[in-house]
């Protein structure tokens, strides 16, 4: 069906308004970027770039960005390897208990952060581990494995198994046939799904508070930290702005590679 | 693709130890199958259900009324005597799931448009910038959103200079409505996108054969479209419906009104852990029930 | 399936077992410091908003100088208020903390912080008088503790938004013409203010004490609160947020701490502050060290550090309290002249009508067996009932 005229411009009056909602506050934010007065009130006193200089010149952010890289790397490489192991299995045989398995990975997205957060940190102090790194990435990539599974399933479930069947038929062993047939055609699956969840990863905030120790930081921790210190919340704002324009270049990328493999999935 | 001449044939190489175990797995899918879960299930069900089950063994443990220490192993049923008698607890429970549903629907409302606006009117070219569009704003770090939104919000601040022409006040921070406004917003993007593609997997072939059939526009809508990408609107409503159920730091920042998320951080950061595990129920028990309809709906394909 | 679900079990009965090892053995009494030792190299803290500055604002650094000094790199964490220190300290990832009078009861009763032999710390025999071996932090002549300043809870109010400057709680209180522009502190212990308005508006509820109060004397400062709740104030449970609502204009007048008053006034903003008449609540924090500190020796450093001249100038000159010594006062007067006459440091009348945060206890901390009070764990279940609803 081809859509009226005036239906067209509906949607296109809607879509503009949508947008405009979804950068209001990220326009305000940029603005405050500038604004040479601390207190954030309205209109903003003045211009400057003075806060740019002292988030260049910030040692605990550059720190916490680290942090943030290492810990968002070493759960998504979990939950890729994870999830991809998951929808192997759920994907090539059917057996009892499949749509529960489903239903495990979905829970840590879907049940609050907050009770994510605490049952972990009450089950690591019990066992007495030490809070840091580690145990950082051990709760991201619990609820990042869905991400990864979700992607790479969504991804086998449009391919042909005759590449699988015929690799199978030359002589190939499984792993040779995983290796050189299964994971190029889900290679850009995996991509996809790799930064999402390293997305989701670097911007969580509520788990990570529970999961960090006092020594360990990451970007949304120091941005909480910095937020609450009325002297450093414009660099917060400038910190936020630089994120949302380098992130510009892995979303854009991941979007030319799922389109361009025959799929909308983000 | 490799020819025959690259891959080595199995019948022709030693029958080392690793191959043997190669070939008695693929002899045997059930050991496969559980060897290749048993990484990924084994992990949630260690690291997640088990640290849940911790967390909620200690909302039955008994705490000293003095110092607030909890006594474990003390067996006690206090926690849940305090949420069951003392009415603020439902309150924030209901208040909580009501906003959760308002939040859902709105997002619906304003995502469907934009989705459909993607997926079926807009050039290719249009269509991959608006997918970076919406998902850019998910790289601003959430906190920085929430606090914009203050800034936004709050008395003397950008809503209050837009409407003083008018001479209307702004209601400033500490309305229940401002925590609807944020989350809203916050959430939007996760449900645009299940929406699209939804909307673009449904193949055009379907509609064509509905207009031969004679129906117009509207009615192909509604009874082609609409049923078709339900379950993208159901999935998309997990996210909505789950994270403001949680969230604790939006209502925190810009309204008064307390969550379940703020009862459950509250109480364990106030050293009352029992209690914040004994309501760590609440939310769970409604998300399980939800994913099981949601499930039902056939959300799970669309996330 | 079935083997992963019986491995899971015993994964789950294993860490359950931990549990019954790691709970169950730290409830031996503390014993007596007696020496400071060789530093770890790590010192974590819990600390009211300020406590810790290294520099971010120019001419205020305590903590620089004591890493360099010492080797133990400092990090430190905020508390909201006194319950979620206790909360803290509690996890056991901290060395110390900056106890008001509302956390130390607690902390000393449930063994988390350790005795410690003043006479190991070089610059304890400085401290003014009035400021050792006080209740809240020496039980039966032991410390616990050593103390770091004192200071009141402020009026601060708008001047932009008063003709007439406010002299009294009533602003706060009975502030309907202000209703929405009201800021009000987010903890149970803001009863205590409560409570200290009724003792002198309604004399014949018989308050002595705004923090050991009967039942009949607790439910009238509820019923006070819930008044003022309708006027709705904004709740403020982290000093930055107060200092943005104050700062933008959202809040004219409220609780607070000098610490915002001194960065609002210092950004320019139009507040002033006073301390009311009839008295108002404020704290007498004291550095306590837990009892199974991963780096004791450390905050044992830190604790005497932060009684040295220079550095308890620094730190009481920043949050606007006073400080704790003669010679920390001359320091200060170098940062900002006249300042431990502007806090009343030495002045021991002055703080007869400054209600430091105490404990509410059952017993009401008297002797009097016949008087039973409102427990610390009913104030807390009463005010999260007031804000829930």
């Amino acid at each position: 069906m081809t859509e009226s005229f005036w239906t067209r411009v509906g949607l296109r009056v809607a879509t503009g308004f949508v947008l405009a909602f979804l950068y209001l506050p990220l326009i305000i934010l940029v603005i405050y970027a500038f604004n040479s007065s601390r207190l954030q009130a309205w209109p903003p006193a003045g211009f400057t770039l003075h806060w740019f200089a002292e988030a260049a010149g910030n040692t605990s952010l550059r720190e916490a960005i680290l942090n943030s890289v290492l810990a968002g790397l070493g759960a998504t490489a979990i939950a890729l390897v994870l999830g991809t192991l998951a929808a192997l299995a759920i994907h090539r045989f059917s057996f009892f208990g499949r749509e529960t398995i489903t239903f495990l990975f979905v829970l840590p997205i879907a049940l609050p952060g907050v009770v994510t957060g605490i049952a972990l940190r009450t089950t690591f102090q019990t066992a007495g581990v030490d809070f840091g790194l580690m145990t950082i990435i051990v709760g991201h990539a619990t609820f990042c494995v869905v991400i990864a599974y979700n992607n790479v399933i969504a991804r086998m479930r449009r391919l042909p198994r005759t590449p699988e069947e015929a690799s199978a038929d030359l002589g190939a062993d499984s792993w040779t046939t995983f290796r050189r047939i299964t994971l190029p055609s889900i290679g850009t699956a995996l991509l996809s799904g790799g930064l999402l969840a390293f997305a989701l990863s670097f911007d969580e905030i509520i788990v990570t508070l529970f999961t960090a120790g006092p020594g360990t930081e990451t970007v949304p921790m120091w941005i909480l930290g910095a937020i609450r210190r009325p002297r450093e919340l414009p660099v917060v704002n400038v910190v936020a702005f630089v994120l949302i324009l380098i992130s510009t270049i892995p979303v854009y990328l991941a979007q030319r590679i799922s389109a361009g493999s025959g799929g909308g999935r983000y | 693709m490799s020819t025959a001449a690259n891959v080595p044939r199995a019948s022709d190489l030693p029958p080392t130890g690793l191959r043997r175990f190669a070939a008695w797995l693929h002899a045997h899918p059930k050991a496969q199958v559980r060897l290749l879960l048993a990484g990924p299930v084994g992990w949630m069900l260690i690291a997640y259900i088990g640290s849940l089950f911790v967390l909620l063994l200690g909302a039955f443990w008994d705490k000293d009324s003095f110092t607030g220490q909890v006594k474990p192993f003390v067996w006690s049923l206090d926690a849940f005597e305090s949420i069951v008698t003392n009415e603020v607890y439902r309150t924030v429970a209901l208040r909580t799931i009501g906003i959760a549903a308002a939040v859902t629907v709105t997002d619906a409302l304003l995502a469907f448009p934009i989705a459909y606006y993607m997926a079926r009117v807009a050039s290719p070219r249009t269509r991959g910038i608006l997918v970076v569009a919406i998902l850019m704003p998910l790289w601003a770090a959430y906190l920085v959103k929430v606090y914009a939104w203050r800034a936004i919000l709050q008395g003397g601040g950008v809503l209050e200079w837009v409407l003083s022409p008018f001479n209307i006040e702004a209601p400033g921070l500490g309305q229940l409505m401002n925590s609807w406004i944020v989350l809203s917003y916050l959430w939007l993007p996760y449900m645009i996108l299940p929406i699209y593609a939804g909307l673009e997997r449904i193949p055009e072939s379907l509609l064509e054969a509905s207009a031969d059939l004679g129906a117009r526009n509207g009615t192909t809508f509604r009874r082609v479209v609409l049923p078709i990408v339900f379950p993208a609107l159901v999935a998309g409503s997990i996210f909505t419906f789950s994270l403001t159920l949680g969230d604790y730091i939006t209502p925190d920042l810009v309204s008064d009104a307390k969550f379940i998320g703020n009862v459950i951080y509250d109480n364990s950061s106030l050293g009352d852990l029992p209690l914040a595990a004994a309501f760590s129920l609440v939310p769970i028990v409604i998300m399980i029930a939800y994913l099981l309809v949601a499930r039902r709906l056939g959300a799970f394909e669309s996330l | 399936m079935r083997h992963l679900r019986i491995q899971v079990l015993l994964a789950v009965v294993a860490l359950v077992a931990a549990a019954c090892g790691s709970t169950g053995g730290g409830s031996a009494a503390p014993s007596l410091v007696t020496e400071i030792g060789e530093g770890e190299g790590e010192l974590n803290l819990v600390i009211w908003a300020g406590y810790a500055e290294s520099g971010e604002t120019e001419g205020f650094d305590w903590v620089t100088p004591f890493e360099e000094e010492t080797g133990c790199i400092v990090n430190a964490t905020n508390m909201s208020d006194s319950n979620n220190g206790v909360s803290l300290i509690q996890s056991g990832e901290y060395d110390g903390i900056s106890a008001s009078g509302d956390a130390t009861t607690r902390l000393i009763a449930s063994g988390l912080v350790a005795p410690v032999d003043t006479s190991i710390f070089e610059n304890y025999a400085n401290v003014f008088d009035d400021l050792k071996d006080l209740p809240h932090n020496t039980v039966d002549g032991v410390n616990y503790g050593v103390p770091h300043g004192r200071g009141p809870n402020l009026l601060a109010y708008n001047t932009e938004a008063f003709a007439e400057a406010p002299t009294g709680w009533s602003a706060v209180f009975d502030g309907a013409d202000h209703a929405g522009d009201i800021s009000v502190y987010d903890s149970s212990i803001f009863i205590a203010d409560a409570a200290l308005y009724l003792k002198n508006t309604q004399p014949d509820l018989g308050i002595t004490d705004p923090y050991q109060l009967t039942q009949e004397q607790f439910d009238a400062a509820i019923a006070l609160l819930e008044e003022l709740d309708a006027n709705e104030p904004l709740y403020w449970a982290d000093y930055a947020d107060q200092i943005s609502s104050y700062g933008s204009g959202d809040v004219v007048v409220g609780t607070t701490w000098p610490l915002q008053v001194n960065i609002l006034q210092a950004d320019g903003a139009p507040i002033e502050a006073i301390t009311p008449e009839e008295g108002t609540t404020g704290w007498s924090d004291t550095w306590m060290m837990y009892a199974e500190a991963e780096h004791p020796n450390c905050m044992l450093m830190w604790m005497d550090h932060m009684m040295s001249p220079e550095a308890n100038a620094q730190a009481t000159v920043y949050f606007g309290e006073a400080a704790t010594s003669p010679q920390a006062c001359e320091a200060a007067e170098e940062i900002a002249a006249g300042h431990c006459e502007a806090q009343h440091a030495d002045e021991t009348d002055y703080w007869e009508r400054i209600w430091y945060w105490s404990t509410p206890q059952e017993s009401c901390a008297d002797d009097d067996d016949a008087t039973t009070c409102v427990t610390q764990e009913d104030w807390v279940e009463a005010w999260n009932t007031l804000r829930g609803a």
